[in-house]
């Protein structure tokens, strides 16, 4: 079976104006509504309780709600379905810092006469360590990217890591906005979805890049639009099946894998999608706005490759002592 | 025609009968070998940050600098007056100069005190080193006591570590119920602090109408009964001695077959507690635990040999649970909940069994998917996938890393992203056989074409691997862990192994040069 032709080139430099117009306006509309909406961040990073709590019968929401109300400890607090009508999620800003009587204690008080229930999870996250993890999963962000740029840019000409970078922040703010704009609680799951993000966004675009790379030494074509267009076509069925396999894995995760891991699926499902586009749409098109000079290149490589030889010949010349 | 073995097909045997090996302990559960340790959000189990409350230690240090005084100056005769602790020091006036050279002595015996002295009047303290010793040495004898306590608590491996410059870290796998837990709660909090203090017998008769200013004034302190709320007692605010000299501590029973608890003390305790019970018959003398009153039984005569008894309402169970926290030693400073995470065993397991359907229904996809796309070569790349996955099982069983919730989605997204290796590889084999070079050349320029992509490409994804594992907390660490071994282990099996196969298969594929059967490639060869 095959997707795409061998024979059938594809000129996607010809739409290059039209996906990174597309591509600015959905980093725009991200940065939006990160601003207007914000991100919704969960226990890890603000601070604040989780108790997920299992009754054996469909939970009425309305009446622990009210059972709820009087209690101060409870003030402010969501009180929601979680993945079956018998689980309800309940989340306070507040926590406490009694070891011996805590949160979820207190819940299993508070909650005595709305039916048989089973406290199953208490996620107590007290501010000092939010503030810590907050800034931990920054640098965490941070650091990432920088150690990828490096070995990118020692690899690769620094056009080519310039143009994943942008690439990369244009895929890592998409998904950000997806998250702001589904409300998705952000927790040290999503930070990790986040960081997968970072890899495999990087993945993808440098397997083209590299094509791209080795399109400019082998094809013969000096006009930079057309090594980029038959560079990203040969590397068209690998992007696509690795993307469609690696999709369908984490759309099963986000069906199969329960409610807990369903934000971290959710991130990555956002991430594939926007991380495949940006290598065929976003990263290749930059790298030719940058303008690379193909002949300069060659000629480069050709005098490297003479200096080589010159080397090699001088060796060779002195191993046998004819020097 | 015969298929050929080469060194990396051999090296490619050797790693899954590595991976079956070492992961059949944990797959089929035997007894013997290493097993993945399961983490706590899959098996269920207590995660707890606890700071440590160690301005409160150097409070307590002061107190029982405060208690040596007066103990010497008891025993040596010496009249002190305006004995007192406040929050950072402790003073006190010796009445006749004389002393001050046996006072002086016996202060040079005390670790890290500074001492200041004007004439008559001494003020002792820590200096800011002093203070920080101490408030490390609180989180240590923390650390110290909270693993003993658990220790004897009977629960299945509890760690007990030092995260940080000022937290610790307890995890307790494998609570089975909501009480357990609270009981382990209740044990790791307890101070246990025990004091023997005297009962103000002069003035106890005023103590409900006593302020606490006022019961400064006279060097008291006001302290409720434990069991029976609103009931006072006023006693001496420099505690007799207290629990840092008790050397046991174990359940016992009353006449009416009540638990309580005997505990027994050191030489130099039962000394001063001889001493003190033998000038003071006919008083009372108040057992505190933790702040509050237990009993305060009147003195009938001098009590040597050092023992005692803390009676209360207790059940054997808590009076077990006391035991075990007195023996264990008092927390020098309180210490305080700054993260908790528990999980239920039926969460664990309802989540071990979601992952596991998305774990298996990804897998067969992708397998499903490779056989269609590129027939044999699908195959061939299906068998390194299947080694993948043996191998990481193998390598977390083997190094007892924890498989954690994110690591089982580590694992999916490894199915997924291991692939790729060999998708990279079919591609180019196939654009090389459109070319139309022998079979022969294709497989090993394609492989060679596609190293350096692949390499990139994974390398940088297990840098975003690190810094997760670095930076990570708990859960997420698995995934990274999962994650990282899948990378590698693909590169063992997806570009070595599979290379293998093809140069053992290859004789055969040119003999039938079907290519749309082995590299589902319409184009004949």
């Amino acid at each position: 079976m095959e997707f795409f032709k061998y024979t059938k080139m594809y000129d996607f430099m010809k739409m290059s104006k039209k996906t990174i117009f597309i591509s600015i306006i959905m980093v725009l509309t991200s940065y939006i509504l990160l601003f207007v909406d914000g991100l919704n961040y969960g226990v890890d990073f603000a601070g604040g309780t989780i108790v997920q709590v299992k009754y054996d019968s469909p939970a009425n929401i309305k009446e622990i709600r009210e059972t709820l109300k009087g209690d101060p400890l409870f003030k402010g607090a969501s009180i929601t379905e979680f993945g079956s009508p018998e689980e309800i999620i309940i989340r306070l800003s507040g926590s406490s810092q009694s070891i011996s009587n805590d949160v979820g204690d207190a819940t299993t008080k508070a909650l005595t006469g709305t039916g048989n229930f089973e406290i199953r999870r208490v996620d107590m996250v007290g501010p000092k360590v939010g503030n810590e993890l907050r800034e931990q999963g920054l640098m965490s962000l941070i650091l990432a990217t920088i150690g990828i740029l490096i070995y990118v840019a020692f690899r690769f000409e620094w056009r080519f890591a310039v143009a994943s970078i942008i690439a990369l922040v244009h895929d890592i703010s998409i998904a950000i906005g997806a998250l702001a704009l589904f409300q998705i609680p952000v927790n040290l799951d999503v930070l990790a979805a986040l960081l997968t993000i970072l890899g495999y966004s990087l993945n993808d675009t440098i397997i083209v890049f590299d094509r791209i790379r080795e399109g400019i030494v082998k094809i013969k074509s000096a006009i930079l639009s057309d090594v980029i267009n038959e560079s990203v076509t040969r590397t068209l069925s690998r992007t696509t099946l690795t993307s469609l396999t690696t999709f369908f894995v984490v759309l099963t995760l986000y069906f199969f894998g329960g409610e807990i891991i369903n934000a971290f699926a959710f991130t990555l499902l956002v991430g594939i999608i926007v991380g495949t586009y940006s290598s065929i749409f976003v990263a290749s098109p930059v790298l030719l706005l940058f303008g690379f000079d193909i002949k300069g290149y060659r000629a480069r490589l050709a005098e490297k490759a003479k200096r080589e030889a010159e080397k090699e010949k001088m060796r060779a010349q002195y191993e046998q002592g004819t020097v | 025609m015969g298929m050929k073995l080469n060194y990396r097909i051999v090296i490619f045997a050797l790693a899954i009968a590595f991976g079956l090996f070492f992961s059949a302990p944990s797959l089929l559960q035997l007894e013997k070998g290493a097993k993945i340790t399961l983490g706590l959000d899959l098996q269920g189990g207590l995660h707890m940050l606890l700071g440590v409350k160690t301005e409160e230690a150097i409070v307590s240090r002061l107190k029982s600098v405060a208690s040596s005084v007066k103990h010497f100056s008891n025993r040596e005769d010496i009249l002190l007056d305006e004995l007192s602790a406040t929050e950072d020091e402790v003073s006190f006036v010796v009445l006749d100069s004389d002393d001050a050279p046996a006072i002086d002595a016996m202060l040079k015996g005390i670790d890290d005190l500074t001492v200041n002295r004007e004439g008559e009047l001494y003020h002792l303290s820590f200096s800011d080193e002093a203070v920080l010793k101490i408030q490390a040495q609180a989180i240590e004898q923390a650390i110290e006591t909270i693993r003993n306590r658990l220790d004897q608590f009977g629960l299945a491996e509890p760690t007990v570590a030092r995260q940080g410059e000022e937290k610790i870290l307890v995890e307790l796998p494998g609570i089975k119920t909501a009480e357990d837990e609270k009981r382990a709660r209740e044990l790791i909090s307890r101070a246990a602090k025990l004091e023997l203090m005297a009962v103000d017998e002069e003035r106890a008769m005023r103590v409900y109408q006593m302020s606490d200013a006022e019961a400064a004034e006279y060097g008291d302190v006001i302290l409720e009964d434990a069991e029976r709320p609103g009931v006072k007692y006023l006693v001496r605010e420099i505690p007799i001695l207290d629990g840092g000299m008790l050397t046991d501590a174990s359940v016992g029973f009353n006449q009416n077959n009540k638990p309580l608890i005997n505990f027994s003390l050191d030489s130099e305790g039962a000394q001063i507690f001889g001493d003190f019970t033998g000038k003071n018959v006919g008083n009372r003398l108040a057992v505190v635990l933790d702040g509050k009153v237990m009993s305060d039984p009147v003195i009938n005569e001098r009590i040597g040999g050092g023992s005692g008894q803390i009676s209360g309402q207790y059940t054997v169970s808590s009076a077990n649970d006391l035991a075990i926290a007195l023996r264990s030693g008092a927390l020098l400073a309180p210490i305080f909940l700054m993260e908790k995470r528990s999980v239920g065993p039926s969460l664990g397991a309802d989540s071990i069994k979601a992952s596991l359907v998305a774990l298996v229904g990804g897998f067969v996809m992708v397998i499903l998917f490779m056989i269609v796309y590129y027939r044999v070569a699908g195959v061939i790349a299906n068998i390194a996938l299947v080694a993948n996955l043996f191998i990481i099982l193998a390598v977390m069983a083997l190094f007892g890393a924890t498989l954690t919730l994110p690591g089982m989605a580590g694992i999916v997204l490894t199915v997924g992203m291991a692939v790729d290796a060999n998708v990279i590889i079919s591609e180019r084999i196939r654009e090389f056989l459109y070319q139309g070079v022998s079979i022969h050349k294709a497989i090993e320029e394609g492989y060679s074409n596609a190293m350096s992509a692949i390499l990139d490409a994974n390398i940088t994804t297990l840098i975003a691997a690190v810094v997760l594992y670095a930076y990570g907390s708990g859960a997420v660490k698995g995934f990274a862990i999962t994650i990282s071994i899948g990378i590698l282990a693909s590169m063992l099996t997806a570009i070595l192994g599979t290379h293998g196969i093809y140069e053992m298969l290859e004789s055969k594929i040119q003999k039938s040069k079907d290519l749309n059967f082995w590299f589902g490639v319409k184009k004949e060869a």
